[in-house]
């Protein structure tokens, strides 16, 4: 085991080097022994390089940090969900023994608002709230606690008005915000919109807002420095986009805004908007001070954005075969009180509305609206969770119409490569729709007999259910959704190989939220170079280019293209300057196993000897093909790649009590190349669990724009007493065209048709039309009274 | 500021100065001492990641006053393993499994995990899901977890 700091013994400076130092160093000193190269590159079964620190408590999370003399940071939030503010009395709280700064949105040095698409909302309320949470000021003391009532002894005069909390209301009420009600409205008219199918069938769907609930809370560490900017460590999805929003509203260049990437606890798309990020440099810059804030729990509810809540409309047409004719809907996503990535959002639900399926005519209308509820924008499966869950039940309500077997409805449907999507793009990649639906169906059901023990019983452990009362339901569902950013935008990776001694050092921006990126990253260098030793070097904003964002399932093809497209220019660079001095051929030689090796095999020599001293270097940056925008009838080549997966779930359920129990899921995915088989099992059984949690249990409830449940008392996610184990039927190895080794984002497909599927096996338990998720008990209890009455 | 006192933390005693009464055994741990492989995902005691042994019962540190504690076999994440070089099986068994995506719920897990094998060498696959079901993991879904239980069980059973 080769020894690395012990994080916590460290200066700050050090910890999120720490964490990478170990990453280079304990994939070869853990559970797995040095291989050869062509075992342990892209495909194998490769542990992660920080596994061992994070089994340890070694591995530095960004609440793990800490540095000489620091204060800690606290926010006061905005009780009221529209308010406008008087006045402001600080005196208390400067007063108070131990607090270093008071900073309110006069104290902001540059741009008051920033925003992922507008910058629309303010590092701290300037004049009025616009939702319960919002920052509005910001204190800095000797110790947390100091923080944290000094904040209370803030006097604010709130005048307190009426809130907007209906997002349908939204369109035609007074703006709440200077940049109006509307955040997007986006339709889509595509084909005969004339056109009719013998059999319609109807539906109104509700989806509830979920939240990312990452296990780590928001948390970092800001330093000043000498120059007069800021050296920040923070767990975020995306580093530098973070640093273009604080330097604007610290009214500084962006060079001197260094942000370094300190462990992620998670992120799920709740870090891709700034939190704490331009407040913590504010207090820093303020108090010459190291500063470290850490949300508590609750506060990270207020903190982050959600899944936006989504009220769907929806009239399929078929004719008699169960061809789909046309497909209208209406959409109506929550965004809460600021954009943040509400327009990309409902783009998706919209391009998506009509599920992978051969839809020749459609009319969708999407809208994103502002409301005095809390923000929502980016989560797993972004838009395309919303409008599965209403498409798979309009697909399940027309096979009933038709009397066909949903499954069969779903194939003879199913969108292929060259096919069409509403938006007129004709599918160019794989997109092998039917195989997944039929891995996913033809999968044995499993034999899951009645048991005996209450764990397995809907309620579990409570003992209030009885064998003898429960009810056994199948459901299935298949959804999609595109891979990387669209509509025109670039959303590029940078990476930087060097390779010196043989050892290879690999630098990119990329977020490691937990996905794995860090094991690929290796896997890939090993594969391009033929070496073992794989060093991966800080994820910074001083020494790289931006990696884009860790999210929309796009960080194994931008960031791994790019990393792979580096390892190959620095492999071009050795091999050249070899064959020179071997005068041969550059295509006659090959890096492996540590070697450069001529492939008559007539000549070798090491690989560490060559690129002894100062070694041989690259930097790149990747882009994907480029994208357009979407016309005035949403038509265009707005996306770069699409993937696919199917749920089948088998749910017990007690109807009196509406309680629910999972016996049984199973799963096909579109994956294009599996590149490490236990990552790839990990994403997809973490992501149905998100799927299972919110069809079933998991809601932000609101009460008149104020938050009831932020906390994991009241907020529940799934435990592994809810969580049956995922089978895997198949992952389609189906290679994508221009994507590195073939491989498609996995992380997002599993959540977006498993909540769906978990709701069609509610429904045939139970035979309710349950159009609303998570569907609660007394949404079966109390609809089945009323049935039977 | 209260006296100094003394905190007995694998099996090492540590002076806590300078410490507020009302500060957290987790706070304590983190904070005072250094010891931030214990987690602060939810500081209300209900996700488990701030799992420690005190006395040998599995404790969540973060509805513990650290005061309280003094006297106490304190035992955490970082006192699991065989020394810095070297892991516990259970540990072990969760790097090999994939039971580990980002991390956050992993100690905690450890210690609870630890915890459950000490005392239930043979568990089914109820009575692990029923032991670790106070400790919430939001990247996995569990599955590589389970695995890594079962895996760490059966390794210990062939150990003499």
């Amino acid at each position: 085991m080769t020894s690395g700091p012990v994080v916590t013994a460290e200066p700050v400076m050090t910890t999120a080097a720490a964490n990478t130092a170990a990453a280079g160093s304990a994939g070869a000193a853990g559970a797995d022994t040095i291989v050869d190269a062509g075992t342990r590159g892209v495909g194998a079964d490769v542990g992660r390089p920080d596994g061992v620190p994070k089994v340890q408590g070694r591995f530095a999370f960004s609440s793990d940090l800490w540095a000489d003399d620091f204060l800690w940071g606290h926010t006061l939030r905005s009780p009221h969900a529209s308010a406008n503010i008087r006045g402001i009395d600080i005196g208390p709280a400067l007063a108070t023994a131990g607090v270093h700064a008071v900073l309110l949105a006069d104290d902001v040095p540059g741009c008051i608002t920033y925003g992922l698409e507008h910058g629309d909302q303010p590092a701290l309320a300037n004049g009025q709230v616009r939702y319960v949470g919002e920052p509005v000021a910001l204190v800095a003391a000797d110790h947390p606690d100091v923080a944290r009532r000094a904040a209370e002894a803030i006097v604010v005069d709130y005048e307190v008005t009426d809130p907007l909390i209906d997002a349908e209301a939204a369109p035609d009420a007074a703006p709440i915000h200077p940049d109006g009600n509307v955040i997007r409205e986006l339709i889509i008219r595509h084909g005969d919109l004339d056109s009719s199918g013998e059999v319609t069938v109807e539906g109104i769907y509700e989806v509830g807002m979920q939240d990312q609930a990452f296990m780590g809370p928001e948390s970092g560490l800001a330093l000043p420095d000498e120059d007069g900017g800021v050296e920040l460590f923070v767990s975020t999805q995306w580093l530098h986009v973070d640093r273009e929003q604080v330097a604007a509203c610290l009214g500084i260049d962006e060079e001197k805004v260094r942000i370094t990437l300190a462990g992620v606890g998670g992120a799920f798309g709740a870090r891709e908007d700034l939190s704490l990020q331009v407040h913590l440099c504010m207090l820093a810059l303020h108090t010459g001070k190291p500063v470290k804030m850490v949300y508590s729990r609750d506060e990270s509810f207020y903190g982050h954005v959600h899944r936006h809540p989504a009220k769907m409309w929806y009239r399929h047409h078929a004719d008699r075969d169960g061809r789909l004719v046309k497909v209208e809907a209406r959409i109506v996503l929550d965004g809460g009180a600021y954009a943040s990535s509400s327009g990309a959002v409902i783009a998706n639900a919209s391009c998506f509305a009509a599920g992978p399926y051969k839809v020749p005519a459609a009319h969708i209308v999407g809208l994103a609206v502002r409301t005095n509820n809390p923000p929502c924008g980016a989560m797993r499966g972004f838009g395309a969770v919303q409008t599965c869950f209403a498409h798979e039940s309009q697909m399940d309500k027309l096979a009933a119409a038709l009397g066909m077997d949903p499954v069969e409805l779903r194939l003879i449907n199913a969108l292929d490569s060259g096919d069409r999507l509403i938006t007129g793009q004709v599918i160019t990649g794989t997109f092998p729709v039917a195989e997944v639906i039929r891995q996913c169906a033809g999968a044995p059901v499993p034999d899951i007999p009645p048991s005996d023990d209450r764990r397995d019983l809907p309620g579990g452990s409570g003992r209030t259910t009885n064998a003898a009362d429960t009810v056994r339901g199948t459901g299935f569902a298949v959804g999609f959704k595109n891979l990387m950013f669209s509509e025109g935008y670039d959303d590029y990776s940078s990476a930087a190989c060097r390779v010196a001694d043989g050892v290879a050092t690999v630098t990119c921006a990329c977020a490691e939220v937990g996905q794995g990126f860090v094991t690929l990253a290796q896997q890939i260098a090993r594969t391009e170079l033929g070496v073992d030793e794989v060093i991966l070097a800080p994820a910074q904003t001083a020494t790289i280019g931006s990696a884009g964002s860790s999210s929309a399932s796009r960080q194994t093809w931008m960031s791994g293209g790019a990393v792979q497209a580096a390892c190959r220019a620095v492999r071009v660079q050795i091999l050249a300057d070899v064959a020179a001095d071997w005068g041969v051929s550059p295509d006659g030689l090959v890096l492996r196993d540590g070697l450069v090796v001529s492939l008559d095999g007539q000549q070798e020599a090491l690989l560490a000897q060559i690129t002894a001293g100062t070694g041989y270097e690259a930097d790149v940056e990747y882009h994907h093909a480029p994208t357009e925008a979407l016309d005035e009838n949403g038509q265009g080549n707005a996306h770069v790649s699409f993937a696919c997966a199917a749920h089948r779930v088998v749910a017990d359920v007690d109807p009196d009590l509406g309680l629910v129990r999972i016996r049984d899921i199973t799963t096909a995915q579109d994956v294009g190349r599996i590149l490490n088989p236990t990552q790839a099992v990990g994403q997809i059984e973490g992501g149905t669990a998100q799927g299972v949690g919110l069809a079933l249990m998991e809601e932000i409830v609101l009460d008149n724009g104020i938050v009831r449940n932020a906390s994991f008392t009241d907020y529940v996610i799934p435990t592994t007493l809810d969580m049956p184990d995922v089978t895997i039927a198949a992952w389609v190895e189906e290679p994508e065209p221009n994507a590195p080794y073939g491989a498609k984002g996995i992380g997002e497909p599993p959540t977006i048709s498993s909540s769906a599927a978990v709701a069609a096996a509610v429904r045939a338990a139970t035979g309710l039309p349950l159009p609303r998720i998570p569907i609660r008990p007394a949404d079966i209890a109390l609809a089945r009274n009323e049935v039977q009455q | 500021m209260p006296d100094p006192y003394s905190l007995r933390v694998n099996g090492v005693d540590c002076e806590v100065a300078d410490s507020d009464l009302a500060e957290s055994l987790l706070f304590v741990l983190r904070e005072r001492l250094g010891l931030t492989g214990t987690k602060n995902a939810c500081t209300e005691g209900e996700c488990s990641s701030c799992a420690v042994l005190i006395d040998g019962v599995l404790t969540c540190s973060c509805l513990v006053l650290a005061a309280t504690a003094a006297g106490q076999e304190i035992t955490t994440v970082e006192g699991l393993g065989d020394g810095r070089d070297e892991l516990s099986v259970v540990q072990e068994a969760f790097v090999h499994e994939g039971a580990v995506q980002c991390g956050f719920c992993t100690p905690g897990l450890i210690v609870a995990v630890h915890d459950l094998l000490e005392a239930n060498p043979e568990p089914s696959d109820g009575d692990v899901r029923e032991a670790l079901s106070g400790n919430l993991c939001r990247c996995t879904g569990y599955g590589r977890i389970l695995a890594a239980v079962h895996s760490a069980a059966a390794t210990k059973r062939s150990q003499p």
